[in-house]
């Protein structure tokens, strides 16, 4: 019991078709109160879908879905009113300003803090007066961004929210996420920048093709991945293919490259120091490879998905 | 060096018609054989009822000394089958072949830009004309397959080979005229929304300028319209062929027109520069209502505005239509059947309304499709992501297809009844009579804009197309009722034909309190439905 009342959004066994598309297929999905939890997965993974679901703008055909303490289908416009949502591709009424649909968009969801917007607008050089027809998406994407930033809400569910931003304004919005946490909010973030995700999540799902592939702390996620390992060792390495955990070994006389799961990596190192290292060189995995081998085909992600996190 | 460049402006002009005929394949086709269809079964019908020239005869002096008739539809030019089926039909393709063309060319110009989808092309290998070049030769060959149709199939019941190919020559010079006239006005606003309504007003006031024509005072007022033109051409009664020079003066001139404009504008610009905005939203502007009224306003001004210029006309001409039909002892007779003091003004007046209770549902039908339209942007998402219930947000949509008619109907009944009550003398009982008749038609309205709600609520793909295919055949259901081609049974199948003329026979609440009724439950099941589906 205790579980579910700190958790903001708790996902388990989400299922949804579009006709003979499986656009969710299982999904597990778990954000703690408070914590900025990443969203992650290649295109057409099914984040939308499932920020959709959430948002009870579609109903799942099975699974269930938790947001907020309340059900998202049954209970939407209430639930509404505690969270505040920014669409990955934001369209706006061409005819109403900025400033207009921020104001429109903060009263719908029970008001929001003047000096708050005041200080937004001016932090993310948006001209509140220009009519939204005339916006780039940049801008579009600022007008939803502050509306939601300058609501007093419990939940951000952020959809990509800065696919459109400069370099400047990413910053900007790093920021201001920090701030968001540190004033106790939740905040589900989609996206596929991966010093964002660095910078601001707590934790991350990674998803593919409908399913959760990997949920955990980014420590723990990189402990699942590989260390490329480069040594010279007194004598050739020749049963080193043989050990649990080691990948794509290329020996030239007595020069060892390998990949070596993390887990592995103590039981890799006791053999090579049996054969007599004379140097080694070890690097730990970049986000870059440990997004590249969740998001390319993989046959260990058909099997059970992984939940590291306890 | 110069025609080189030129003609690359005009380059990808090829790629972009197929793109239009692949996007339009079902709509195309079916605007391209309708007056055809049309042309054949009115005939057939005239064929059934009349079947001997005298008795064509006595329909075509009936029309002649009925200026209701003269003036809605024009005069007869010949009193024989060919010439009955040309007159019955003309008036009615206009507004069809005109529609099509206009919305045909904002969707593949003006549309296009307002979406953004036109840049992605724009950056490709296509020149700054082709498209409004692809989508004129579109709608050119799609109006002369029209009037080819229409002129072989009646040549092919034995028409006169020359009338039948005036008038399938008037219908091509008619879309011809509506599709460049759209040529430009794509080219004036930046909203796709605004271009349809100006060539819609501007459709309107050529109907009218021939309507008042046609009245007599003022004949020359028709040959300021080209709807005025198309029954000059006389298809089957000593054919003129030199009007033809006029409509293609005239498509010449609007295409030069909407060349010179697209040469000089940026992409996605109007004529007017782009206006700025409030910084902050006005207190009022916090709830769905406030903002649905925001999107309606523009719309319900537009029509509330048509609407009493009709208004004003038809009072004014009632008048003289009044006075012509008392000096006509046969038709005197014919209204007096109808009913107790039914003047001759109120049966023209009960005519013109089942005409502008028809229009008033396309109106009623816009004002909910917007539903649809914000559901298919993206625009409702941000919403009902937003503590606003799906009905809430529904709701504020339906109160301008439910309050929105009511609101022209009645500007249109004080405008009609004022004129026509001041050239009467009679001032307060008309005005009321002409009012209480125009409202009559709600109702019916209402059916129309439940329809819709009700297929936006279960199917919502194809919401849109259907409601539109619903209003056509009660205007279908309507035609084929007057030319008896129809059965009561079927013909009650449309909301229209059930309103009581008020204004020619008894009042009966039953028929009223059962379409709005009828109209209640639709919404109802509509709104249940949208609750349950999924959005977007």
């Amino acid at each position: 019991m205790f579980f579910f009342m700190t958790s903001a959004i708790s996902v388990s066994g989400l299922i949804k078709s579009f006709g003979r598309t499986r656009a969710l297929d299982g999904l597990n999905l778990l954000v703690r109160t408070g914590e900025v939890h990443g969203f992650l997965g290649p295109n057409g993974a099914g984040k939308t879908t499932t920020i959709r679901i959430l948002l009870g703008l579609l109903r799942a055909d099975a699974g269930s879905a938790q947001l907020l303490g309340g059900d998202p289908w049954r209970q939407a416009t209430q639930l509404h009113r505690r969270l505040a949502y920014v669409p990955g591709d934001v369209t706006l009424w061409p005819n109403l300003s900025g400033g207009e649909i921020i104001d429109l968009l903060g009263r719908l969801r029970g008001g929001l803090d003047p000096r708050r917007r005041a200080e937004l607008l001016e932090r993310f050089e948006l001209d509140p007066k220009k009519k939204a027809r005339t916006y780039s998406k940049g801008n579009r994407q600022k007008v939803a961004l502050i509306a939601a930033l300058a609501s007093n809400v419990e939940l951000l569910i952020l959809d990509e929210p800065t696919s459109g931003l400069d370099p400047l304004m990413e910053a900007m919005f790093q920021q201001c996420i920090a701030q968001e946490r540190k004033d106790g909010r939740t905040v589900l973030l989609s996206s596929h920048i991966l010093a964002e995700v660095e910078a601001l999540c707590d934790r991350v799902s990674i998803i593919r093709s409908g399913r959760t592939v990997e949920s955990g702390t980014l420590a723990q996620l990189r402990h699942l991945t590989r260390t490329s390992i480069l040594a010279d060792l007194a004598q050739p390495p020749s049963e080193i293919a043989s050990l649990p955990g080691v990948h794509d070994v290329q020996i030239d006389g007595t020069r060892l490259r390998c990949q070596v799961d993390t887990a592995e990596l103590n039981e890799v190192l006791r053999h090579l120091a049996a054969l007599g290292v004379q140097s080694l060189i070890s690097q730990p995995p970049t986000l870059e490879e440990l997004f590249l081998r969740h998001y390319q085909a993989n046959p260990r992600a058909s099997s059970e998905p992984m939940e590291v996190s306890r | 060096m110069k025609t080189l460049r030129g003609m690359d402006e005009f380059v990808g002009t090829g790629a972009l018609i197929r793109l239009i005929l692949r996007r339009d394949r079902v709509v195309l086709p079916t605007w391209i054989v309708l007056p055809a269809l049309l042309a054949l079964s009115i005939e057939a019908s005239f064929a059934h009822l009349y079947h001997t020239p005298t008795l064509l005869q006595a329909f075509a002096n009936e029309v002649a000394s009925n200026p209701a008739e003269v003036a809605l539809l024009g005069p007869v030019y010949a009193p024989t089958l060919a010439g009955i089926t040309a007159w019955r039909w003309s008036m009615l393709t206009v507004v069809l072949i005109a529609l099509a063309n206009l919305f045909t060319v904002t969707r593949h110009t003006r549309t296009e830009e307002e979406s953004g989808r036109r840049e992605l092309l724009g950056s490709t290998m296509v020149g700054r004309y082709a498209a409004l070049t692809a989508v004129l030769i579109v709608t050119g060959v799609a109006d002369l397959l029209s009037g080819l149709l229409v002129a072989g199939g009646l040549i092919g019941i034995g028409f006169s080979f020359a009338g039948s190919c005036a008038l399938g020559l008037s219908v091509a010079a008619i879309g011809w005229t509506f599709a460049a006239l759209a040529g430009v006005t794509a080219q004036m606003t930046e909203s796709a929304g605004v271009a349809n309504g100006i060539g819609g007003a501007l459709l309107g006031l050529f109907y009218l300028l021939r309507v008042v024509g046609d009245m007599g005072a003022y004949s020359g007022l028709s040959w300021l319209s080209p709807v005025g033109w198309m029954r000059f051409v006389r298809p089957f009664a000593a054919e003129r062929w030199w009007i033809f020079a006029l409509f293609i003066g005239l498509v010449i001139v609007f295409c030069v027109c909407a060349y010179m404009l697209a040469a000089r504008r940026d992409l996605g610009a109007g004529l007017l520069p782009p206006q700025l905005g409030p910084a902050t939203a006005s207190p009022s502007l916090r709830s769905p209502f406030a903002l649905a009224w925001r999107l309606q306003r523009g719309m319900l001004f537009a029509w509330v505005t048509a609407f009493a210029v009709m208004g004003i006309a038809f009072g004014y001409v009632a008048k003289t239509v009044a006075d012509q039909l008392s000096a006509n002892p046969q038709m005197l007779n014919l209204f007096a059947h109808m009913g107790p003091n039914v003047g001759p003004g109120y049966g023209f007046f009960t005519l013109a309304l089942e005409i502008f209770g028809e229009v008033a549902a396309a109106y009623a039908i816009l004002a909910t499709l917007r539903l649809r339209s914000e559901e298919v942007s993206g625009r409702a998402e941000p919403l009902l992501a937003n503590a606003v219930s799906r009905s809430g947000w529904a709701i504020s949509h339906l109160m301008f297809a439910a309050f929105g008619p009511a609101f022209v109907l009645t500007v249109f009944g004080l405008t009609a009844g004022l004129t026509y009550g001041m050239s009467q003398g009679t001032m307060g009982t008309t005005l009321l009579r002409v009012l209480i008749a125009t409202l009559a038609y709600l109702p019916a309205v209402w059916v129309l804009a439940g329809t819709t709600m009700l297929l936006f609520g279960l199917l919502p793909r194809v919401a849109s197309f259907l409601s539109w295919v619903v209003l056509m055949v009660c205007l279908l259901l309507d035609l084929g009722g007057e030319l008896q081609q129809v059965s009561q049974a079927v013909l009650n199948l449309s909301p229209f034909p059930h309103v009581p003329k008020l204004l020619v026979s008894q009042a009966s609440a039953l028929p009223l309190v059962a379409l709005a009724v009828i109209a209640v439950a639709f919404t109802l099941v509509g709104l249940v439905g949208f609750r349950q589906r999924a959005i977007g």
